[in-house]
């Protein structure tokens, strides 16, 4: 058996045992940590792979920014969930299970992990290969499919990120400052002058600090 | 945060680090892995370090709202604005062969240059945007939350 199966066995028996972990955990700031565990696993699998553009991708977005934005945004909640009752939790099971088995059903019809012969290595894929060389003249294939091969998907991409620094700007505002407009639609007035966060919330004496981490 | 001795020393030393890898995943993507997505996450981490270290005010101070503002449009504006300006040399959208036509190989490489600069723009500005969004709203950790 070759070694880079085994460690791609170890590292997805370490992703199941992150996930438990998160799923277990009532702490949001453990759990904010343990995502960026999980992402920082994933990338060493992709580099395992040999797929080391999305390794990185994922290293820099899931283990660095995503942690952080999460972080933030957990600052203005509360730092503990509450627990789901049993009965609330027997839908999603059943959803999970059901779609669990249908991937084990499709599993037979995946192409095997480096198939020659599979439909990503054939066709178009093989056809950007071998024409980067002598259009491009660039070493890196994935940097020619992205920004030139595939440029109109990449300029999606780079809308959707700039819409969703948009969205989250409309709504929160660069300095936090989002709620502070004033509207007097016939005489009254709708809006405060204060963004309603700005305060936090004193949580129950009980729940503090129970399992949390810092 | 006068107590984080230690952090304060190691990221002041780490932050400039970080931009420079950035600019290095940015302008080496031609030749390894990575591009403007990445490079642009990187240089977001790198300005989030800083405030995260010294404190939001410190950070707008050094990379103010407003450029955060410009820069996500300004980079959108560049990647569609080399579309358009391939359009008006006589190519397809995106076609960055025509702007060196003797060489088309050239010209794909100072399109994807300019493509891969103005996704680093966009990705790195509303990466620390968002960050600024979020970390505005909540009043200053003390000592006790670390």
């Amino acid at each position: 058996m070759p070694s880079t199966i085994i460690l791609d066995i170890g590292f997805m028996a370490m992703l199941v045992v992150v996930a438990i972990a998160i799923v277990r955990l009532r702490s949001l700031f453990a759990i904010v940590m343990l995502q960026g565990v999980y992402s920082l696993v994933s990338a060493m699998w992709f580099v395992s792979l040999d797929a080391v553009d999305v390794a990185f991708t994922e290293a820099a977005v899931g283990a660095g920014v995503s942690t952080v934005l999460m972080l933030a945004a957990m600052l203005l909640a509360d730092r503990e969930s509450l627990p789901v009752p049993m009965s609330r939790q027997i839908g999603p099971l059943i959803i999970v299970v059901l779609i669990g088995l249908a991937m084990f059903y499709a599993l037979g019809d995946m192409p095997a992990y480096g198939d020659p012969h599979s439909p990503a290595n054939s066709y178009v894929g093989m056809d950007y290969i071998g024409r980067t060389a002598d259009d491009i003249h660039i070493p890196n294939v994935v940097t020619a499919v992205l920004a030139s091969y595939r440029g109109y998907d990449t300029f999606g991409e780079a809308v959707v990120v700039f819409s969703a620094g948009l969205g989250v700007l409309l709504l929160l505002g660069l300095n936090g400052n989002a709620g502070k407009w004033r509207a007097k639609p016939n005489g009254v007035r709708i809006s405060k002058a204060a963004a309603p966060a700005a305060r936090r919330r004193p949580l129950p004496k009980d729940a503090v600090r129970k399992g949390d981490a810092s | 945060m006068t107590p984080h001795v230690i952090l304060r020393v190691v990221s002041k030393f780490l932050i400039p680090l970080i931009a420079m890898f950035a600019f290095y995943v940015q302008f080496h993507g031609d030749y390894g892995p990575g591009g403007g997505f990445q490079a642009g996450v990187i240089l977001a981490a790198s300005v989030i370090l800083y405030a995260l270290i010294f404190g939001l005010d410190a950070a707008k101070k050094a990379i103010p709202p407003s450029w955060v503002r410009i820069g996500m449009s300004l980079g959108v504006l560049l990647y569609g604005g080399t579309g358009v300006a391939t359009w008006f040399l006589g190519g397809e959208f995106l076609n960055y062969s025509v702007f060196t036509p003797d060489h088309p190989s050239h010209g794909q490489h100072y399109g994807i240059l300019a493509v891969e600069l103005g996704v680093l723009l966009a990705v790195a500005s509303v990466m620390v945007a968002i960050f600024y969004a979020f970390g505005s709203r909540q009043p200053d950790l003390t000592d006790e939350d670390w």
